[in-house]
């Protein structure tokens, strides 16, 4: 067996609230220099109930054990596809925390906060170079933020023009977030119908005097690039309708493809993706969106204008579409982004991109004899396989398991839904021969053993932290809090 | 470029398996009217030494730092941070994993985000709390969306103009194409919701009632009794707390009736960092569980039947439901929950309430000492927490330039949000600020009304 996993030892650690002693604190307050005073007594409130008391020991103890029972980038191999779990560079961890960044409160006067704003200036005009588009905003938080951001000003700019349309083409290999805001921003969604690629005949089919605006992923979540993109964008011009481009797999295309220059008016990035800023074990992301000339407009406030030397926050815009925040943007996630562009520069950005469809196309051309292909055509930064030829009533979730047991993160799965039991595999660039070499030997040890010795995939994992966790009693039974029981 | 591991002889023989010549060849799929025909503008790559040098320039020209006095709330608020959370989640173990997808490897992951649903329900006192929202504002916008959910076919939201005015503008921008009818509920003399107005607009078709806690105007509003009034008409109490520390000093919401509460974390253990990322967070009652938005972290066991954790209730969600989901979100604020986790921890049942007493005694006194300057008022006599407002002499926005050139940043300028407060400044004090800050800046104000 070539799994990388091992023995370790692994601490046990029960809930922080079931480490509580009373009478703890882990944190002393600094000493009170003003007269202690109590507001009326009927406001007050009893003491926190169920709260814990700890010192700062038993804290560290905590969560440093439970940070033992996770897999990180940093662990290992990590091929979420559609994910683009990259390496996420320190230093910029280090750069986030600059005390000038990380004390800068949001109502600093622009003319005290300068460095903050041009650095996100900047920021913005290096995604504007690299994605095509003339104008953009930073504010959204996260990828599907920047869709809703998006959506909204396709709908401001049909209202601007007198235009009710209420419907939005969506091709069914989307994501499930493209649908969802859709909904979100009151339009009714026209899923259709793609075979690998999106064809312009679906689409001139699909689009009438209704459809506001076309959703499309490119690539898309096959790892396939819309090859018909530019026609698409001219039919749906032509007919009056708007073109959405979800940017998540933007990885492919750095310094050999603009979105901007090929028709789209609307996309949002993942600087979490992309730009390398860490996954936090679900976030805090960040989702900027580009616009054509016509849309912006409509952008969200405030936007950052720079005029001579000097770098504003504005608002003053009657055409936008408002706030999506409290304050201007997640600003730590762009420290990082940027961070990351200059540390890459424009040649390293292109390396990354070339490098991630290499590993990609390897990782293929190594699986393919061992796992059903669905789709044949040349893919870009991510390759899907699909359990249709495995043997003895083993299945994708059952490889995903067995993965664990081999000391590897499993790629996405059952996802995209067009592919029956789809293994979506992503390796993005920052991974070595050596590692890719390591996760194929152990995904073609685990076909084997579906021939060989199927319960070996059915009973895995047996190294990780726990066994296979029953979902279903989970949603039958929902306990989504702790609650002292009773001696 | 120190984060591509290829070796020259890597790519040949990656190549070579994949059956091609060029890594050109591999973008086939691309037409060439796609291509872009040059090299990216952008500047030459840094090393970490000179990307070190060009970020600390750009701190330094952020002119505010820390030997500056500063007073500034509405929404972020500056507490001091233990130095054990940026140490904890410096472990990449954390801070470099994904959604926890996979749980039997995510188990760290999961747990904190179930005891962070835990503190949150403790806190607010509140039945059910979600794996947290990107920040206070969306998180208002979601629950509004959530309360509309929950109130069928009623379409129409009470927003008082006591809650945060950012909060307000984004509920706005995220109703924008629904069905659905926003109505500002004005504010009284003395700074609160207005009871009466309350009244007369509840009917039908009101969802919900929006409320501050304190208000933005640092007011403490008399929630109990608009939570009666509300669910008089059949309509949800939804209360929106920005500085969320007040609930450890006064009669939580769900204690008080609400039925939505949501907030902004940052408070808790997260740097200031210009606005983000902070986190959201939504917390409800049992019944309304199933209409939550976002992530939830479920109790479970595993084959050998040991306690773990999974995401759960996923049939709520985007990616099962696609355009019926209850909300397009698909991520949460991830180590910003780990990081409100190991705050609330670290300051516990013990510390949290003594936190709160020190922010309300040291704004009282200051509230106090600057209520006697010649020339200051104080708008509103209601009971406030860290936060309050005065009225200046001149516009405040004069006052604010004057003491900048003493190093304080006095406050937030009430003109634009606020108008009807005649030279309205808010004001904040937080433990950060000693009393020599304090008397500073009472001495400060005195010079310039002089």
């Amino acid at each position: 067996m070539s799994a990388i996993a091992s023995k370790g030892l692994i601490l046990d650690e029960k809930l922080i609230f079931e480490r509580s002693t009373a009478g703890r604190c882990g944190y002393d307050l600094p000493a009170i220099d003003v007269p202690l005073v109590e507001p009326d007594e009927s406001l007050l409130r009893d003491e926190i109930d169920g709260f814990p008391e700890l010192s700062e020991v038993d804290v560290v103890r905590h969560y440093t054990r439970l940070s033992t029972w996770n897999y990180g980038v940093d662990s290992g191999f990590y091929p979420l596809g559609s994910c683009t779990m990259k390496y996420n560079p320190k230093v910029n961890e280090q750069l986030a925390r600059l005390p000038g960044f990380a004390h800068l409160h949001p109502a600093v006067p622009d003319h005290l906060s300068q460095g903050a704003l041009q650095l996100m200036y900047d920021l913005q005009q290096s995604l504007c170079e690299i994605s095509g588009f003339p104008a953009l905003t930073l504010q959204p938080s996260a990828g599907a933020h920047g869709e809703f951001a998006g959506m909204l000003m396709i709908h401001a700019w049909h209202q601007a023009q007198g235009n009710k349309r209420h419907k939005v083409l969506i091709p069914d290999t989307a994501h499930g977030t493209n649908p969802a805001t859709a909904a979100l921003c009151g339009y009714d969604v026209v899923p259709i119908a793609s075979d690998g690629v999106l064809s312009l005949e679906a689409v001139a089919a699909a689009m009438d005097d209704d459809v506001a605006a076309l959703m499309v992923t490119n690539p898309n979540t096959l790892g396939l690039f819309e090859s018909n993109i530019r026609e698409i964008c001219d039919l749906v011009h032509s007919r009056g309708g708007l073109v959405y481009c979800d940017g998540a797999n933007l990885n492919a295309l750095l310094g050999i493809c603009r979105p901007g220059d090929l028709g789209i008016d609307v996309m949002h990035f993942n600087l979490h993706k992309t730009f390398a800023t860490p996954h936090g074990g679900g976030g805090p992301g960040a989702g900027p969106v580009g616009v054509s000339a016509a849309l912006e407009p409509f952008l969200p406030v405030p936007v950052i204008i720079k005029e001579g030397q000097n770098y504003r926050l504005a608002t003053d815009r009657p055409q936008s579409i408002g706030h999506l925040r409290t304050f201007a943007s997640q600003f730590g996630i762009l420290v990082r982004a940027y961070a990351y562009i200059l540390s890459m520069g424009p040649k390293g950005l292109k390396r990354a991109t070339e490098l991630a469809v290499l590993n990609a196309n390897y990782i293929r051309a190594r699986l393919e004899g061992s796992y059903h292909l669905p789709y044949k055509q040349r893919s870009l930064h991510e390759v899907i396989f699909s359990d249709a030829e495995l043997p003895n009533d083993c299945h994708t979730l059952d490889v995903a398991k067995r993965l664990l047991d081999y000391g590897f993160h499993p790629p996405t799965i059952y996802f995209p839904l067009v592919v029956q039991g789809a293994l979506m595999i992503e390796p993005t660039e920052t991974e070595s021969k050596q590692e890719l070499d390591e996760f194929c030997d152990a995904l073609v040890a685990i076909a084997e053993e579906a021939k060989d010795s199927p319960h070996l995939l059915h009973d895995a994992p047996v190294n990780a932290r726990t066994r296979r966790l029953d979902e279903t009693l989970a949603a039958r039974k929902p306990r989504l809090r702790w609650e002292r029981r009773e001696a | 470029m120190r984060f591509l591991p290829h070796s020259d002889q890597d790519i040949s023989s990656m190549l070579d398996a994949i059956g091609v010549e060029k890594i050109e060849a591999l973008f086939s799929g691309i037409p060439a009217n796609c291509r872009l025909p040059r090299d990216l503008e952008l500047s030459d790559p840094l090393a970490e030494a000179d990307l070190q040098r060009h970020f600390q320039a750009l701190a330094a020209a952020n002119s505010v730092d820390d030997s500056w006095s500063r007073f500034l709330g509405g929404g972020y608020y500056d507490h001091h941070i233990p130095t054990v959370i940026d140490h904890l989640i410096s472990r990449s173990e954390f801070y470099t994993a994904y959604t926890p997808y996979q749980p039997e490897i995510s188990q760290g992951t999961l747990q904190a985000v179930f005891e962070f649903q835990t503190l949150i329900c403790q806190l607010t006192g509140m039945e059910v709390a979600n794996a947290s929202l990107y920040d206070g504002a969306s998180a208002c916008a979601e629950a509004v969306l959530m309360a509309l959910r929950c109130g069928r076919k009623r379409s129409k939201i009470l927003l008082s103009r006591g809650v945060h005015p950012r909060y307000r503008e984004v509920v706005e921008a995220y109703v924008r194409y629904l069905d659905v009818e926003l109505v500002e509920v004005p504010l009284t003399v003395d700074g609160r919701t207005d009871e009466a107005a309350v009244q007369q607009l509840l009917d039908q078709d009101v969802a919900a009632l929006v409320v501050g806690y304190p208000n933005y105007l640092g007011v403490v509003e008399d929630v109990e009794s608009l939570s009666l009034l509300t669910h008089g008409s059949g309509a949800r109490l939804l209360v929106a707390a920005a500085e969320p520390l007040a609930m450890a000093l006064y009669r939580s919401p769900g204690e008080l009736g609400a039925d939505i509460v949501i907030g902004e974390g940052q408070s808790f253990g997260l740097p200031l960092s210009y606005g983000g990322p902070g986190i959201g967070f939504i917390a409800a009652r049992q019944k309304d569980m199933r209409s939550l938005p976002g992530r939830l972290v479920g109790e479970t066991v595993d084959k050998d039947g040991e306690r773990g954790f999974v995401l759960t209730l996923s049939t709520r969600e985007q990616h099962i439901r696609r355009e019926k989901a209850t909300s397009n979100i698909c991520s949460n604020q991830g180590i910003c929950a780990v990081m409100v986790s190991i705050y609330l921890s670290l300051l516990g049942k013990n510390g949290l309430p003594q936190l709160a007493r020190d922010n309300y005694s040291r704004a009282a006194y200051l509230r106090e000492q600057i209520a006697a300057l010649p020339g200051y008022s104080l708008p509103f006599a209601t009971p406030v927490f860290n936060e309050f407002v005065i009225s200046c002499p001149q516009p405040a926005a004069v006052v604010l330039r004057r003491l900048e050139a003493e190093k304080i940043l006095a406050g937030i300028d009430l003109s634009a949000d606020y108008p009807e407060i005649e030279n309205g400044l808010l004001i904040c004090v937080t433990e950060q600020n000693d009393r020599a800050q304090l008397d500073s800046l009472v001495e400060a104000l005195k010079g310039g009304a002089a």
